[in-house]
């Protein structure tokens, strides 16, 4: 079995701080990380390379030092790692990106599974998993809490708001792994030394087969226009009425918000 | 010169980090209350290559340099020196010499199973009459036909009753004392005639297993002679020229780590309205704290680096365990008085690592013989 899985260096939203001005992230001086559903979704592969035996190919786009992630991503166990880089390929939005990404996993082709986290805490858009799938014209499966092979299919546990889904897909397919799927293993010491002495594929704009105008910012339709952060919602209030009292008590709640 | 660590060692110390802030911090009060080995830790170093880091892979290590284990051991001691002891007493004093001394036959047989956790190892030297003055061994090794048998007793063995695999030492030819009358044999557990006397009950790293070990006609293969007969002496000078790397890495982890929990709590702590952090004195014991636990970085570092690049290296050894104890000691000690009564209180790291740190004034050579080493070195 071939593994592909695309991952990404994010700065540690913990440590992150809000320009309250310009609205932006500010970055500087802030460590940078692998992704957690990435890592997630990474931990899944190598759970199924120990279970039936797979190699392990790790793809991120960035500038020259996100190879860190691709270095750790090789410490934990994955065999090959490469890195798409470029100033051509800066500014992208999802649509870039998921672009640039796919014409990239097109060159391991054939793979049996492309594994992605579901979203990055940068950006927390869950669109360029489920964006590559199209790119590369195979099924996705989103929200996987468990992965399972069985002959050619995989068998994929997907939350859903209040329930779980079980999806049955034919391989090659796109998962996109939630962070809470596993506990992602440690690195080894043996490995990092082994990692840092891997040498990693480099890829650049003339080994992406994309016409330019769909690369970067030039191929991104969407801006960025504000970040915020994410607010945290009140605990509700919980009243038991019969159902017209119920009826009063909603519209009167409405009217108070002026939203009637 | 460069004092800056590149980026895999840079990954190492998140690595072990992680490691130790999620999986030996939350045993660390628990082990040393109950004065409990750390059996669940060691199987999970023992997951993750821990065990030997810089044993060769060829013998199922890791492969890494000393530097790389040195980093290891100091943020496992920021938050549980028994931990770090442990891990030290294993890979250094008991891996160490099978590694230098012993027969591509041992390192098969007995190497290998250590480098890869499945063992456990401990190194036996000191003797009721023989602690500092490591010459004077009372435990005898005669050959007896295909035989070597043991008599004697070691005692403050760490990993005693619970290692696998021991390095044991033993006077093979009084007559000669240490100039060729000591050898070094490994013995296993379970040998007959090698029993465990009594466990020290100690006033720091109280979770790591101290015991006595005693041999009465304890009968090992002549094949387990480590090295050379009537090398012993040497070996055990050598491993614990090792050994000194690793203690001093531990005490180094001990400052630091007691450096970082006062740092955080002057900040939360206030008295007089304000916190602790913003009076002068606390802040200038703080840059105090930090420089010293500076320089003693330094020194274990430039002390591992010389252990992989120089044939001896008892000098930086020796300086790096000096410093880093002392250190350890005094800033362990002025976090306590930093935390006021809650430094004394057992619920606070502080006062566990400062119980910790004086050991590693003592310890696989005292700051005494450090000083003999050193003085030695520049008094020729």
């Amino acid at each position: 079995m071939k593994i592909v899985v695309c991952i990404k260096q994010v700065p540690n939203t913990n440590e992150v701080k809000l320009d309250p001005v310009k609205g932006t992230l500010i970055r500087e001086g802030v460590p940078s990380i692998l992704n957690p559903d990435d890592k997630a979704g990474l931990e899944a592969a190598l759970q199924l390379k120990d279970q039936y035996g797979a190699e392990i190919h790790v793809i991120t786009m960035g500038p020259p030092q996100a190879d860190a992630v691709l270095r750790e991503a090789l410490a934990m166990g994955a065999d090959k790692a490469y890195l798409v880089s470029g100033r051509e390929f800066g500014g992208a939005d999802t649509l870039a990106t998921s672009t640039t990404i796919a014409a990239a996993v097109k060159k391991l082709a054939p793979f049996d599974l492309v594994i992605t986290g579901r979203q990055a805490i940068d950006g927390d858009t869950a669109q360029v998993g489920p964006q590559i799938s199209e790119h590369l014209g195979i099924a996705n499966v989103s929200y996987a809490e468990e992965i399972k092979v069985e002959g050619e299919y995989v068998i994929v546990k997907r939350q859903y708001e209040d329930r779980h889904h079980i999806v049955k897909a034919k391989m090659p397919c796109l998962i996109t792994a939630l962070g809470e799927m596993n506990k992602p293993r440690y690195m080894t010491p043996g490995g990092i030394n082994d990692a840092y002495k891997t040498e990693i594929t480099v890829w650049g704009r003339p080994d992406i087969d994309v016409p330019d105008d769909e690369l970067g910012l030039t191929g991104s339709p969407t801006r960025v226009v504000q970040s915020f952060p994410k607010s945290l919602k009140p605990a509700g209030v919980k009243v038991q009425l019969d159902t017209a009292e119920s009826a009063d008590y909603i519209v009167d709640k409405l009217k108070e918000k002026f939203v009637i | 010169m460069d004092f800056k660590l590149d980026k895999a060692h840079e990954m190492m110390r998140t690595l072990y980090r992680d490691f130790a802030q999620n999986e030996v911090k939350p045993l660390a009060q628990e082990i040393d209350e109950t004065e409990r080995f750390p059996r669940e830790t060691v199987e999970k170093l023992q997951k993750y290559g821990m065990m030997s880091i810089d044993i060769p892979k060829e013998y199922g290590g890791q492969g890494c340099d000393s530097l790389s284990y040195v980093i290891a051991l100091e943020e496992i001691a920021k938050v549980c020196g028994t931990t770090a002891v442990l891990l030290s007493a294993h890979t250094t004093l008991c891996c160490g010499p099978i590694l230098k001394f012993g027969t591509e036959e041992q390192k098969q047989k007995y190497l290998v199973p250590l480098a890869k956790g499945e063992k456990l190892g401990a190194f036996a030297l000191t003797e009721p009459n023989a602690g500092t003055d490591a010459a004077g061994q009372q435990t005898k090794a005669v050959l007896d036909g295909d035989e070597w048998v043991l008599n004697g007793s070691k005692i403050f063995i760490t990993n005693g009753k619970e290692a696998d695999i021991y390095i044991v030492f033993a006077m093979t030819d009084k007559s000669k004392g240490t100039k060729g009358g000591i050898s070094a044999f490994i013995v296993e557990k379970g040998t007959p005639g090698f029993t465990f006397g009594t466990k020290e009950k100690k006033m720091g790293i109280r979770g790591s297993s101290t015991y006595e070990l005693v041999f009465t006609d304890c009968r090992i293969p002549k094949d387990n002679l480590l090295g050379e007969l009537g090398k012993g002496f040497k070996y055990a000078m050598m491993t614990l020229d090792g050994g000194r790397i690793g203690i001093a890495a531990q005490a180094l982890g001990l400052a630091a780590g007691a450096l970082e929990s006062t740092i955080a709590y002057v900040k939360e702590r206030k008295q007089f309205g304000r916190p602790l952090a913003k009076f002068q004195n606390t802040a200038f014991q703080l840059a105090d704290m930090y420089t010293k636990v500076e320089a003693a970085r330094l020194l274990v570092y430039k002390a591992a680096i010389a252990k992989d690049t120089q044939k001896v290296y008892s000098v930086e050894a020796a300086m790096a365990k000096l410093c880093a104890a002392e250190t350890a000691m005094e800033v362990t000690t002025k976090a306590v008085q930093l935390y006021g009564g809650y430094g004394y209180i057992r619920e606070y790291d502080v006062e566990r690592m400062m119980r910790d740190a004086k050991i590693t004034e003592i310890y696989e050579g005292t700051s005494e013989v450090q000083r003999m080493v050193i003085s030695g070195s520049i008094l020729r």
